[in-house]
């Protein structure tokens, strides 16, 4: 058993843990944040997908030794966040989800292309997207999302930046 | 499905990585960004005794200008080269081929050095490292070997890395201007691994064309009769395009690979090769 520390959704938290734990699971099961969820555990399906540091990162092939020090958020940690509720109203007008297992998973990627690339357009979001799979949707109601959470958050300064 | 169970180690320098490394005698495995190894393990296709997370040791991740080289941290992530924070000696091969891989949430984390140790033989960086003519630095407890990549890719999977060695560091030529690329990568969706994947470089200064294939199942493939075609030509019209085409088949002949294809893979192959060549010639 390995002892770590992290900061999870603002907050400092202590685990100890076997070492093949994954941050997944150290997240669902140890702290009960059951928020980030686990489709096929090997990197393809995206459903895991949070902010380490800031950056989006699959928690399922991370192990939470390795994350011992980070800084995670999920999709519990956006309190207060004011793009992240665009990104929110955006998926609800558009339709953006269904069942809702992929959502976790999809925010993160979105917040991710609504910071990173202001200037991102449709091919591109497609493309960014391309790494989290929705069985429900089809995807248009996400894109439409995104592309909408883009324009509200950026307004005037979008279609003048390169993507 | 989860990992068996594993020691897990984080050591503070490379020195300790590598008596960890040479005292676990094959026992260790070295993670890196673990975007190979994890799904390796999560599938229990490796059950290693020892995991030793180099992830964070900053003398991987360093860059380094010499007057003929480039050296790169061999821990530099995909997303670190997609963003432009590494110089590109190439002047762009380097960034499309990094923003190709996979997905953001995967080029966050896996490293160069990490996907050439891994060797998938449908992976990006190997092709591209080839074509580049690029060495690896690999460091023990014995000493520090430099061996080309080439050479250093013994088959899918496989590499010439012994049970002790990392790979500290990537060296590419600096180019300077001279070298001309074309790159054509064919996967289903974006980030996939590719069906077929297509590099072309050449370098008239150093009297260097370079093509490199790689497909699904086969390790990347040097093509000899595919770069003296494509060194031939001084300007790209559509009568090279057939040209090309034969030369490929030739040099998948040669490596005996075209009897096992499909008329689909070989109609991939022959086209990310002339996309990937007409594109170096028009650069």
């Amino acid at each position: 058993m390995i002892k770590i520390q992290i900061r999870l959704n603002g907050y400092p938290v202590e685990g100890l843990i076997e070492p093949r734990t994954s941050l997944a699971d150290f997240i669902r099961d140890g702290q009960r944040l059951t928020g980030t969820h686990l489709g096929c555990e090997h990197g393809v399906c995206g459903a895991c997908t949070l902010l380490v540091d800031g950056r989006p990162m699959r928690a399922c092939l991370m192990l939470a030794a390795s994350a011992d020090g980070c800084h995670i958020r999920t999709v519990e940690g956006y309190k207060g966040d004011e793009t992240m509720a665009v990104i929110h109203r955006c998926f609800t007008e558009c339709h953006a989800l269904q069942c809702g297992f992929c959502t976790p998973g999809m925010l993160a990627t979105a917040y991710d292309i609504v910071t990173r690339l202001p200037g991102a357009d449709r091919a591109r979001i497609r493309a960014e997207l391309s790494g989290n799979l929705c069985r429900c949707t089809g995807y248009l109601g996400i894109i439409a999302a995104i592309e909408q959470a883009l324009d509200r958050v950026h307004g005037k300064e979008r279609g003048a930046r390169p993507s | 499905m989860k990992p068996g169970k594993f020691a897990y180690v984080r050591p503070e320098s490379i020195e300790e990585a590598l008596r960890l490394l040479a005292d676990g005698a094959g026992r260790g495995r070295l993670l890196a960004g673990g975007q190979s190894l994890g799904p390796m393990l999560n599938l229990r296709l490796v059950m290693p005794e020892l995991v030793i997370d180099i992830g964070r040791l900053t003398e991987l991740q360093r860059v380094e200008n010499t007057s003929d080289e480039m050296i790169l941290g061999a821990g530099l992530c995909h997303a670190d080269i997609e963003d432009g924070r590494v110089t590109d000696v190439t002047h762009g091969l380097l960034q499309r081929v990094a923003s190709g891989i996979a997905y953001r949430a995967v080029r966050n984390r896996g490293t160069l050095g990490g996907s050439l140790a891994h060797a998938d033989p449908a992976a990006d960086w190997p092709p591209t490292m080839i074509a580049l003519d690029a060495a690896l630095d690999l460091r023990s407890v014995r000493g520090t070997r430099r061996i080309q990549v080439a050479d250093f890719l013994t088959g899918p999977l496989t590499t010439a890395l012994a049970d002790d060695e990392i790979i500290t560091a990537i060296r590419l030529p600096r180019f300077d201007g001279t070298l001309r690329w074309g790159h054509c990568k064919i996967c289903a969706k974006p980030g996939d691994f590719a069906e077929a994947f297509a590099v072309v470089a050449i370098d008239r200064a150093r009297d260097s064309v370079r093509a490199v294939l790689v497909g699904r199942a086969h390790s990347p493939t040097i093509m000899p009769l595919t770069a003296r075609r494509i060194a031939e030509i001084t300007r790209w019209t559509s009568a090279e395009g057939p040209t090309i085409k034969k030369a490929v088949c030739a040099d998948l002949e040669n490596v005996g690979l075209i009897e096992a294809l499909t008329f689909h893979d070989l109609a991939l192959f022959e086209t990310s090769m002339v996309r990937a060549a007409r594109e170096a010639l028009a650069a």
